[in-house]
C-alpha cells in the first residue's frame, strides 16, 4: 500500500519544463534530419516470388536470406507451402525508373542463394517493385485524424471543464506523440502499422490519465476553501498518484507479457505502447498541470456554472 | 436501503451476462478448413459432386461434411495440408470453368447459428485470405482515349462543315486528317487546337494531300498510364466493397499491376466471379445501309436479331457516374445509367442528330484462360491467355434526344443486377486481368493468432493477480468484470460482424488497462473515503458516484478520439478504433455496473464493519 504522499510535483515543474522542451526539441531535430525508419507497410519494396518443388521450411529461408546479407526480408508463404514471397526494402541509392530492373536482378541473386541452400528445385517466379502501400495513405490519415482528434478533445474538454484545462491536455498529448516518435526516430527503430496503431492508442491512453488528473484539480479547486493554485494541484497530483501508478503498472504488466509473449507481429506494436505509457504517465503529471499553472487558473474559471459537474461534486 | 440494487437491474445485469455468453460462445469452435467449387456458367449437379469425391478417394484424403446446392459444393477436410492438397486433386479432375477455392466452414451448431450467433471475421493478418495480382491493359488505355478523339474530330469538323479527304488512326498515339486544301486544314486546325490540349499538332503533304497529324505526346501518355491505374484502383476498390469485404488491400504495383488481397472472404468463389469479370461498356450507333463493309461489324441480340454495328463509339463506359438496378412500372428488371456532364453532352448531340436510328451497347468483358503448352525443352507449362468478350446487351431505337438519365431494358434480373453491380463499382478506365491468383496460408495467419491471444490471455491472468493481491475482495468483482468486459467485447464484434486484425487485439489489450482503469479510479476513492472516516456502506456509494464523472469523462474523451479515427481512417486504423469504442462502451458497464452488482450482493443490505478492499491509511490496524 502506498502511503498518504505529499510530494512538491510543482516544485520542480520549472526543471520538468525544461527537460520535456529539450526532449520534444531533440525529437523534432531527429525527426527531420533522421526521419522515421518506415517498415515495408509505408515504403516502397521488392516482391519477390520463389516456388519450391517440396514444401520449403521458412525458417531455413530466413537463415539463407540472412547470411546471404538481406537481414531486412520478410519471408511469407503464398499460397501454399510451396510458394513464397520474399519483401524487401528498396535500395534508395536507385533512381526510380531502375527500380524494375534492380528488383529482377536481385530476384536472380535470391533464387541462386536459395537453390545453393536447398536440394529441392527453386523456381523464380516473378520479382517485382512494389511501390508505396496503402501505408502512404494511412500515414496520411492518422495524421489528419490526430489533427481532428485533437481539435475535438479541445472542444470537448473546453465544455466540460474550462479552455485552460484544453490547452494543458491538448500540450500533453502533442508531448507524448512528439516524444514517442523521436524515440523511434532516434533509435530508428522500425515504424510500421502495428505502431501507427500504437500511436492511435498512446492518444486513448495519454488523455485517459490527464483527464483524471485535470477532473480532480477541478474538484478541489471547487471544494478547498484555501491554498494556492499550486498547493491545490499539489494536492490532486498526490490524491491521484496511487491510481495513476497503479494503472501504469497494470498496463505495463499487459504490455511486456505481449512483448515478450505475443510473437513477432506485435512487438513493434508493445515497444512503442510501453514509452507512449511512461511518458504518458510522466506527462499527466507534469506537463498538464504545469501548462494549466502557467495560464494562470484561478478558482473562478472554474465556479462558472458548470451544470453535471455542479449537481454532482457539491458545492463548497 | 443503501448497495442494493433494485432487482430488475440485477435481472438486466444477468440478461447481459447471459447473452455475452452466448454470443461470444460460436468463437470457441474452430472453423473446418474446406474446398469450395463453383462454376460461373453451369449449375452444380450431383454428377459434380460424385467426382469430386472420387477425385479426393484417389487421393486418399479424408473428408467429410459433403454440402452442395445449385451454386456450389463445399467438401470439408482435415487440416491444411489436406487442404492444399485436395485442391490441387480436385483441379487436376475438373475442367477449367471451375472454380476451386480454399475456405473455411463454420462448425458452429445450427440453433447458434440460428439465432445469429456466429464468429468474429479475421483480418487478413489473422486468417489469411484472397490475394489477386491484376495486370492493367495499358495499350488499350491509350486506344480508347485516341478512339474518342477520333470520333470526336469527326464530328467537331462535320459540325464546322469542314470537308476532309478521310480521318485515321495511324497507330496507338497517331491521328491523321486529310484535307484536298490548306484552307480547309488551316481552320480545321484552328478549330481543333483549343478542344484537344493533349495532342501535338504538325502538318505534312504527301500524295497532293494536305494532312494534319495529331498525336499523344510521351508525357500525356505516361499521364494517362498513371490515370489509369489510379482509376482501376479505385474501381476494384468499390467494386471489393461491393462485395462486402472489410478491410481489404488494394495496392499499385510497378506501372501496370494492382495487389488485391481480400481478408476473411466467406466466399472466395464469388470474389473471384465478380473481380475477374471485368466490363466496360461501349455506346455504338447501328451501321447505316450500305455503309462500307470495313466500318461495322455483325453482332447477335440476346433474342437473335443479327446487327451490324457501326466501328465509331459515341460514348465509352468511363462517362457513365453512376448505375442502379431498378424495377420499371410493370416490375421489369432495368438498369438506369447516369452520365457525367460531358457524356450527356456527347449522347445527347449525338441521339438528338440520329433520332429514329437504331443504339447498341456492348459489353466488353476481358477473360483470362490457362492452356497448357510445351516450352523449349519440352516441359508442360501453363500459361495465362487473355481474351475479349463483345456482347451486344441492348439494340434499341432512339426516339428522342437521350439525356444524361436513361435506362437499359430487356435484361433478366441476374443480368440487370450483375450489370448495374459491375458498371456501378465504377467503369473500369483499361480492362484488367488477373495474372496471378492465390489463397494466402491460413497457417501464418493462425500463428499471430494465437501468439496475439496468448499474450491477452497471460496479460490478463497478471492483470487479475494483481487486482486480487491489491484490492481483495473488490478485486475479484474487478476482476469478473474484466473477465465479463472481454466476453462482451467478442460477442458485440460478432453480432455486428466486425473483422478482428492485429491492431484490433491491440484495441482490445488498451481496453483491459482502461476497465481496470475505471475500477482502480473507483477503489481508490472507496478507500480515501474510508480513511476519512466514514462508515464503510457510506464509502461503496461515495465512491462509485464521486468517481463516475472522472470515469465518465475520461471515457467519453477516447471515445470521441476513437470516432473520429473510424470516421476518417481504412484498413488496420479503423479495426482499431472498432475494437476501441465497443471496449470504451462495455468496459462503462461491467466496470461500474457490473462490480457495483457483486459488491451490492456482497455487502449490500447489512451492518458492515470493514471492507475487504486492500490497506487503507488511517483506518486499517497493522493485522490486516
Amino acid at each position: 500500500m502506498l502511503p498518504k504522499t505529499e510530494i512538491d510535483f510543482m516544485g520542480v515543474r520549472k526543471i520538468a519544463a525544461y527537460i520535456s522542451i529539450l526532449l520534444a526539441v531533440v525529437s523534432v531535430i531527429s525527426l527531420l534530419t533522421n526521419s522515421l525508419n518506415f517498415g515495408l507497410d509505408f515504403t516502397s519494396g521488392t516482391s519477390v516470388r520463389i516456388n519450391y518443388s517440396e514444401s520449403v521450411d521458412l525458417d531455413q529461408v530466413n537463415q539463407v536470406l540472412r547470411d546471404g546479407g538481406y537481414n531486412e526480408a520478410v519471408v511469407v508463404t503464398f499460397g501454399s507451402d510451396r510458394d513464397i514471397r520474399i519483401l524487401l526494402p528498396v535500395d534508395e541509392s536507385i533512381a526510380d525508373a531502375n527500380q524494375a530492373e534492380e528488383a529482377a536482378r536481385v530476384g536472380e541473386v535470391i533464387a541462386g542463394l536459395l537453390q545453393q541452400a536447398s536440394s529441392s528445385e527453386v523456381l523464380l517466379m516473378g520479382s517485382d517493385y512494389v511501390s508505396a502501400k496503402v501505408g502512404e495513405e494511412l500515414a496520411e490519415q492518422g495524421g489528419l485524424g490526430m489533427l481532428v482528434a485533437l481539435g475535438i478533445i479541445m472542444v470537448y474538454i473546453a465544455v466540460r471543464f474550462q479552455f485552460k484545462f484544453s490547452v494543458g491536455a491538448v500540450v500533453a498529448l502533442a508531448h507524448d506523440l512528439i516524444i514517442t516518435l523521436g524515440i523511434f526516430s532516434v533509435f530508428q527503430m522500425e515504424f510500421n502499422l502495428n505502431a501507427l496503431a500504437a500511436l492511435l492508442a498512446i492518444i486513448g491512453y495519454s488523455l485517459n490519465d490527464t483527464i483524471v488528473v485535470s477532473d480532480r484539480i477541478r474538484e478541489n479547486f471547487r471544494r478547498m476553501r484555501k491554498g494556492s493554485p499550486i498547493e491545490m494541484v499539489n494536492t490532486s497530483l498526490n490524491q491521484t498518484l496511487s491510481r495513476t501508478l497503479i494503472t501504469s503498472l497494470t498496463t505495463l504488466l499487459v504490455l511486456f507479457s505481449i512483448l515478450f509473449i505475443g510473437g513477432e507481429s506485435t512487438q513493434g506494436f508493445a515497444i512503442a505502447l510501453i514509452i507512449g505509457v511512461v511518458i504518458g504517465t510522466y506527462s499527466s503529471i507534469y506537463i498538464a498541470s504545469n501548462v494549466i499553472i502557467y495560464m494562470n487558473v484561478t478558482r473562478e474559471d472554474l465556479m462558472i456554472p458548470v451544470k453535471e459537474g455542479a449537481e454532482l461534486d457539491g458545492m463548497p | 436501503m443503501l448497495n442494493r440494487y433494485p432487482l430488475w437491474k440485477n435481472l438486466l445485469i444477468l440478461f447481459v451476462v447471459v447473452l455475452g455468453l452466448l454470443y461470444s460462445a460460436p468463437n470457441l469452435y474452430p472453423d473446418d478448413e474446406a474446398i469450395l467449387i463453383n462454376n460461373e456458367n453451369l449449375e452444380m449437379s450431383e454428377a459434380d459432386v460424385a467426382q469430386v469425391e472420387t477425385a479426393l478417394e484417389a487421393a486418399q484424403i479424408d473428408f467429410f461434411g459433403v454440402e452442395f446446392d445449385a451454386n456450389s459444393i463445399q467438401v470439408r477436410l482435415n487440416g491444411v495440408e489436406d487442404q492444399f492438397r485436395a485442391k490441387t486433386a480436385i483441379e487436376e479432375s475438373l475442367t477449367d470453368d471451375y472454380i476451386v477455392a480454399l475456405n473455411l466452414a463454420p462448425t458452429t451448431p445450427g440453433w447458434m447459428q440460428a439465432i445469429g450467433a456466429g464468429k468474429m471475421n479475421l483480418g487478413l493478418d489473422l486468417q489469411g485470405g484472397v490475394h489477386f495480382l491484376m495486370e492493367v491493359d495499358m495499350d488499350a488505355a491509350i486506344e480508347r482515349r485516341m478512339a474518342d478523339n477520333l470520333s470526336n474530330v469527326r464530328s467537331i469538323l462535320r459540325e464546322q462543315r469542314i470537308r476532309t479527304r478521310g480521318i485515321n488512326l495511324v497507330d496507338n498515339t497517331h491521328l491523321e486528317v486529310r484535307f484536298a486544301n490548306t484552307q480547309d486544314r488551316s481552320s480545321a486546325r484552328s478549330e481543333l487546337l483549343d478542344n484537344f490540349p493533349d495532342l501535338q499538332f504538325q502538318n505534312r503533304e504527301a500524295n497532293d494531300l494536305y494532312i494534319l497529324d495529331m498525336r499523344l505526346t510521351q508525357d500525356i501518355v505516361l499521364q494517362i498510364q498513371r490515370d489509369t491505374l489510379q482509376a482501376n484502383r479505385t474501381t476494384l476498390l468499390n467494386r471489393v466493397d461491393a462485395l462486402g469485404v472489410a478491410e481489404p488491400t488494394v495496392q499499385q504495383q510497378g506501372s501496370d499491376r494492382i495487389v488485391v488481397e481480400l481478408p476473411g472472404v466467406q466466399d472466395p468463389a464469388q470474389a473471384i466471379r465478380i473481380l475477374q469479370r471485368i466490363a466496360t461498356l461501349e455506346f455504338h450507333l447501328e451501321a447505316e445501309l450500305g455503309a462500307p463493309r470495313s466500318s461495322y461489324e455483325n453482332y447477335q441480340t440476346p433474342d437473335g436479331l443479327l446487327v451490324d454495328v457501326d466501328n465509331d463509339v459515341i460514348l465509352q463506359g468511363d462517362r457513365i457516374s453512376s448505375v442502379r438496378s431498378t424495377l420499371d412500372q410493370n416490375g421489369m428488371p432495368q438498369v438506369q445509367i447516369n452520365l457525367d456532364a460531358q457524356g450527356g453532352n456527347q449522347i445527347n448531340r449525338v441521339t438528338r442528330e440520329n433520332v429514329g436510328r437504331n443504339m447498341d451497347i456492348l459489353l466488353i468483358e476481358t477473360k483470362s484462360r490457362t492452356i497448357n503448352s510445351l516450352d523449349e525443352d519440352g516441359n508442360e507449362v501453363e500459361e495465362v491467355e487473355f481474351y475479349e468478350e463483345k456482347r451486344l446487351i441492348s439494340h434499341a431505337t432512339i426516339r428522342t434526344a437521350l439525356p444524361r438519365t436513361f435506362v437499359i431494358t430487356g435484361l433478366t434480373a441476374r443480368e440487370a443486377n450483375d450489370l448495374s453491380l459491375l458498371i456501378s463499382s465504377g467503369s473500369l478506365a483499361a480492362p484488367m486481368t488477373i495474372v496471378e491468383q492465390s489463397v494466402i496460408g491460413p497457417s501464418m495467419g493462425r500463428e499471430n493468432l494465437e501468439a496475439g491471444f496468448r499474450g491477452v490471455q497471460i496479460a490478463s491472468a497478471l492483470v487479475v493477480l494483481f487486482m486480487f493481491a491489491y484490492y481483495r475482495l473488490f478485486g475479484l468483482a474487478a476482476n469478473a468484470a474484466l473477465i465479463m468486459n472481454i466476453l462482451l467485447i467478442f460477442s458485440v464484434m460478432s453480432l455486428i460482424g466486425a473483422t478482428l486484425t492485429l491492431p484490433g487485439i491491440v484495441g482490445i489489450v488498451l481496453t483491459v488497462g482502461m476497465a481496470v482503469d475505471a475500477n482502480v479510479l473507483i477503489f481508490t476513492r472507496i478507500r480515501e473515503e474510508l480513511a476519512n472516516g466514514i462508515s464503510p456502506q457510506q464509502a461503496i456509494d461515495a465512491g462509485y458516484n464521486r468517481a463516475f464523472t472522472t470515469i465518465l469523462d475520461a471515457n467519453l474523451t477516447t471515445f470521441l478520439v476513437a470516432v473520429v479515427l473510424f470516421t476518417i481512417g481504412t484498413g488496420p486504423v479503423k479495426g482499431f478504433a472498432v475494437t476501441l469504442m465497443i471496449g470504451i462502451a462495455t468496459s462503462m458497464f461491467t466496470a461500474i455496473v457490473g462490480t457495483r452488482a457483486i459488491v451490492n450482493l456482497i455487502y449490500g443490505g447489512r451492518t458492515v464493519q470493514a471492507l475487504s478492499i486492500g490497506n487503507y491509511a488511517k483506518a486499517a490496524p497493522a493485522s490486516s
